[in-house]
């Protein structure tokens, strides 16, 4: 195993990360309030007077986005707390109307889990995850509509969040990177978040510490909301050399929060959340202790899909490389296609390799998902069929999944309609080889004078002439003989 | 005849009903009442085409000969805490001076509901934070009593209700809303001579109320009498989805179920009550309200609540934390007041929207409240205040063991001067010590007038009972009333 | 318990109570005297003893996840000191 190091005047520097990623509970209603959660709306009109925090008003907690937090919590085999409670986190903001949040820090929903993430050079690592909570987002603030005025938009004010958080178990980028992914695919796996780190439905809290290796624990800086992968990797490689530079001259790392700057790649203090370190957590008053009980738990648990580690497990057990299981579990849209195309008779193997080379490359060509693809995986049974039992051979096959791709068709039309099937004819096929060697008596003396290499100028000659559709394997069996 | 504003609840209720009168003559005589009693300043705002609007659909019900409604004819009082859609609503505070709500608080609702009109809004103590309304941000209430030794001091009405209480012991509405955190129903109406019970917690909905500390306010009605209270309460209780702390069961038919025979009942007289420097008035005045539970039939018990001491330093935990948080809504940013000085960022703005908004009692509460949660503090404070509350709900537990009810005076004093306990927090809060640990443990209880003092003015005892039975509350409540006669009533100066 | 004006102003700070020097002076003594009185709690002997709560026995109810509001703008903004474009307006925010 290669450790990631960042060389310092001082020598070698480990960097220890811990995440706190902010993830979006999937559901139609806030986590208090009866608003719809839809991302795009014009500004507040997804907003209810318990969002807006109007004298009086009362929150009452969402079904939905405590059991999706109880099954994400499944998914990563985390303790589930029966008993939890929400807590109110107080600061004063324009983007949080009650002026606390309400949150989960004594008694969070989700205790001790864990997920294991791919190595670059190989290999698994487990990460820890300490805690999931479940808790409300903010509202948005815009600064560039009005030049000394900021405009508070409260349409996300309440959307329910999972907070998730990991164990300082991350010691590069990379892992970082892995976990945010390998995270990403769990969450949508169990459709408990969608995933979508563009419209903000998952960003991360960066914590990053560096130290001398086998040294204690730094003093970490906590880089707030980082929306992408890269971003995340970024952040982590420029605070780390950052960290490491104020060490070497002699400075002390303040324990600060900071803020990623996507144009420069670049981490600077956050000014404006300078004393908020004092937030004086207590039980929210407003609600009860939120009880679990087992009925709930047990739906829970039977709801939950095969996970991508499983599932990737299960694919390898059929035959399939260790490389494409991995590439056909990592997003579930991938894995539930494959699965409908296993499920519509297609071979394991033949199915993997097929989906990886052929449909990627179409699917990336048209500028689509899978979940958009034009052939469904029913007919990419029957295309794979028709391969099988050499109805089709493999150049054929193109052609008539060119032509799906296009028409939408079933291939066994496209196959009758165009007269696309293989033939191995022995009798048409060496009519056709007779032909071309009379054609090319050059070439054949050229061959039988010992110039091997020309055997494949036969192969083409002969499936030109037959429009591709002649069995290869017949085909060469026949220009061997012909050829002597 | 007597006069229409001399009627409580249900002489009204029934006379409208049997049309010895109308809704409409109801209405107008409490609305001139109330305009004509500005003196008192117990109504922040008055809406009297609220209350005649009810009436009149209370007498176009009757002549079509619809069934009536159970408050149909009855114009009330409700406390500006309460959130009145389309009618300012302020809490008594500058900060939320111009606020009117989009949107009608539940209790107030269910009033409605029930036939009510509104009369106008209660002046009060600021987010109900005082003990005799004079933290309210648009004056003092004046209490229509004044002692019978001739001097016109003006004398509190209790707090935080006291709007609510005066406007009633002023013959100005027949009921009113009140809220009680720590008192706030039970001490005022013991102030003024009228009765006045807090529910169990989450027996009325706490939606649209603005919020002081929310584990502890309940809303429930006050009245001159059990009976009205009872009728009251039934109009306002109830289960609310809107609220994650309402109790989910139905309605008792509380009025139906009044009796004031308390044979097979034992009544506990708790030891701890007896607390030093207890007027001699009201020590005799218990002993009375004691003597009158055993005529009724009651059996009376001793009972001890060991940590009955401690109440009052936990609520002073508790409640200001509470309210720390929940006011902290208020930033100038979505309604009420802001306060936005040459060059001030943001968090100067909240800074002197807050410090101009909100009054010194608000302040200092808030200022307690951060302090106590605070970090280093919260263990030792609030975590601390949270179990003694436990231990506190343990005493009342046991007592249970031995006795139905609990019987205690109301208040330590007959009301007091405005002004005389202003200067000093801790004498003010001191007012609550038998009235806060049966908020702090959640249990029903209500003051009934029981007597006067030696300058005239009117003392209340107070019944509390476990939790749910209002019922068993009430009724010794009446057993009360019937055998204290309490007939005394303020001549009006006003 | 005595507190100092450097504790009121952190306190004020924290709650977002802008206070004077003259306030803070006479806040100093009020709250150390609140604060002396609350703490008799001390005395209690509460080992073993699980804070409060929920006072009355009740279980925290879960909504269904039904969009039952939302679409009040006009409701939300209605009682705002500033609002313009359907926003809240409040002095620029520099993060
Ligand atoms: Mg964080
Ligand atoms: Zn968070």
């Amino acid at each position: 195993m290669v450790d990631y190091r960042i060389q310092g005047a001082t020598g070698e520097w480990e960097v220890v990360i811990g995440l706190e990623v902010h993830a979006q509970v999937t559901s139609n209603a806030k986590l208090f309030s009866g608003a719809s959660t839809a991302f795009g709306a014009e500004p507040n009109t997804q907003v209810s007077l318990v969002d807006a925090a109007m004298p009086g008003m009362l929150p009452v907690p969402n079904r939905e986005c405590i059991r999706q937090a109880v099954r994400t919590g499944m998914a990563i085999d985390a303790a589930i707390n029966k008993w939890s409670r929400f807590d109110r986190k107080n600061y004063f903001y324009a983007d949080l109307p009650q002026g606390y949040q309400i949150s989960q820090l004594y008694h969070p929903l989700v205790g001790e889990g864990s997920l294991d993430i791919e190595l670059d050079e190989g290999g698994t690592k487990t990460i820890g995850v300490e805690r999931i909570h479940v808790e409300q987002d903010a509202g948005k603030l815009m600064h560039d509509q009005h030049p000394t005025r900021s405009y508070v938009d409260l349409n996300r004010s309440g959307v329910a969040l999972m907070e998730i958080v990991s164990r300082p178990d991350m010691r590069s980028p990379a892992e970082a990177g892995a976990y945010v992914r390998k995270l990403r695919s769990i969450l949508r796996y169990v459709g408990s978040c969608d995933g979508n780190m563009e419209e903000g439905s998952m960003r991360a809290d960066v914590n990053v510490s560096v130290r001398k290796p086998g040294a204690p624990f730094g003093t970490r800086t906590e880089t707030k909301n980082v929306n992408s992968v890269r971003f995340v990797m970024q952040a982590i490689e420029h605070e780390a050399n950052r960290q490491v530079d104020v060490l070497e001259a002699g400075g002390t790392i303040v324990q600060e929060t900071r803020l990623y700057d996507p144009d420069s790649g670049t981490t600077r203090s956050m000014r404006s959340k300078e004393d908020a370190h004092d937030y004086r957590y207590f039980p929210d008053p407003d609600l009860l202790p939120l009880e679990l009980d087992d009925a709930f738990l047990d739906e829970c648990r039977a709801s939950l899909p095969e996970l991508p580690d499983a599932k990737r497990a299960r694919y390898e057990g059929l035959g399939i490389t260790p490389y494409n299981a991995g590439v056909l579990t990592a997003e579930v849209e991938t894995a539930r296609w494959f699965d409908a195309l296993l499920e519509a008779g297609a071979k394991p193997v033949q199915a993997s390799n097929w989906v990886a080379s052929e449909l990627f490359g179409a699917l990336n060509r048209l500028g689509k998902g899978i979940e958009e693809s034009p052939v469904s995986p029913s007919q990419a049974a029957e295309l794979l069929g028709l391969v099988a039992d050499d109805t089709l051979s493999g150049s054929l096959a193109k052609q008539v999944f060119e032509i799906m791709l296009e028409t939408g068709d079933d291939p066994a039309k496209i196959v009758e309609e165009r007269g696309l099937k293989q033939t191995s004819d022995t009798g048409a096929i060496e009519k056709v080889i007779a032909e071309v060697m009379a054609a090319n008596e050059d070439k054949v003396a050229d061959y039988r004078g010992g110039k091997d290499k020309l055997f494949g100028f036969f192969v083409g000659q002969t499936m030109k002439a037959m429009a591709g559709k002649a069995n290869p394997q017949v085909v060469n069996e026949l220009l061997k003989k012909a050829l002597g | 005849m007597t006069e229409l504003t001399d009627l409580g609840v249900a002489a009204i209720r029934d006379g409208v009903q049997d049309g010895a009168f109308s809704a409409r003559e109801v209405a107008e005589a409490f609305v001139a009442k109330v305009s004509a009693a500005k003196q008192l300043n117990a109504f922040l705002v008055e809406t009297p085409d609220h209350a005649f609007a009810a009436a009149d659909a209370a007498d176009k019900a009757r002549a079509a000969g619809e069934a009536a409604k159970p408050l149909a004819g009855v114009p009330i009082g409700m406390k500006d805490l309460f959130c009145t859609k389309g009618v300012p609503s302020t809490a008594a505070s500058h900060i939320l001076e111009g606020f009117t709500p989009p949107y009608e608080s539940t209790v107030s609702q269910k009033l409605w509901d029930a036939g009510a009109g509104m009369l106008g809004k209660l002046n009060m103590d600021q987010f109900a934070m005082g003990s005799s309304n004079e933290t309210s941000a648009f004056g003092n209430v004046i209490s229509p009593w004044r002692r019978s030794d001739g001097g016109n001091a003006p004398l509190a009405p209790g707090g935080s209700s006291g709007g609510s209480s005066a406007a009633i012991a002023a013959r100005l509405c027949p009921a009113a809303t009140g809220t009680d955190t720590g008192g706030s129903i039970r001490q005022p109406a013991a102030f003024t001579g009228i009765a006045g019970i807090k529910p169990t917690y989450g027996r009325c909905s706490r939606f649209g109320i603005v919020a002081f500390a929310s584990s502890l306010d309940q809303a429930g009605p006050m009245a001159r009498d059990v009976r009205d209270c009872a009728i009251m309460l039934e109009a306002m209780a109830g289960f609310d989805a809107r609220d994650a702390t309402s109790l989910e069961l139905d309605v008792p038919r509380w009025e139906a179920g009044l009796s004031s025979d308390l044979k097979g009942k034992r009544i506990g007289i708790p030891k701890e009550y007896r607390v030093e420097n207890m007027p001699s008035e009201i020590d005799a005045l218990w002993q009375r309200g004691i003597d009158w539970a055993r005529d009724a039939g009651a059996e009376i018990v001793e009972v001890s609540l060991p940590h009955t001491k401690y109440a009052l330093p936990a609520y002073y935990i508790i409640a200001p934390a509470e309210a720390s948080s929940n006011l902290a809504r208020y930033d100038g940013v979505r309604y009420g007041l802001r306060d936005l000085p040459d060059g001030a960022n943001l968090q100067d703005m909240y800074a002197a929207t807050r410090a101009a908004g909100f009054g010194d009692e608000v302040k200092r509460r808030i200022m307690i409240g951060t302090y106590v949660l605070s970090a280093g503090y919260y263990d030792a404070y609030f975590t601390q205040a949270s179990k003694v509350r436990t231990l506190i709900a343990r005493d009342f537990d046991a007592a249970w063991e031995s006795c139905d009810l609990l019987l205690t005076p109301t208040a330590p004093s007959a009301a007091f001067a405005l002004g005389e306990k202003s200067a000093d927090p801790i004498a003010m809060y001191l007012n609550d010590v038998f009235t806060v640990p049966s908020s702090l443990a959640g249990l029903p209880a209500m003051s009934v007038p029981a007597g006067l003092d030696g300058h005239g003015l009117p003392l209340g005892l107070q019944v509390i009972g476990k939790a749910l039975d209002e019922q068993g509350v009430l009724n010794a409540g009446l057993a009360l009333e019937q055998r204290a006669g309490f007939a005394a009533r303020p001549e009006a100066w006003w | 318990m005595s507190v100092d004006t450097a504790t009121v102003k952190r306190i004020a700070s924290l709650a977002r109570i802008a206070i004077t020097e003259e306030e803070a002076g006479r806040l100093a003594p009020e709250l150390g005297n609140i604060l002396g009185w609350i703490e008799q709690l001390g005395e209690v002997d509460t080992r073993d003893v699980a804070p409060m709560t929920a006072v009355i026995p009740n279980h925290l109810r879960l909504r269904d996840d039904v969009v039952t509001d939302g679409g009040v703008r006009d409701a939300v903004l209605s009682n705002a000191p500033q609002a313009e474009h359907g926003f809240f307006a409040v002095p620029k925010v520099i993060e």
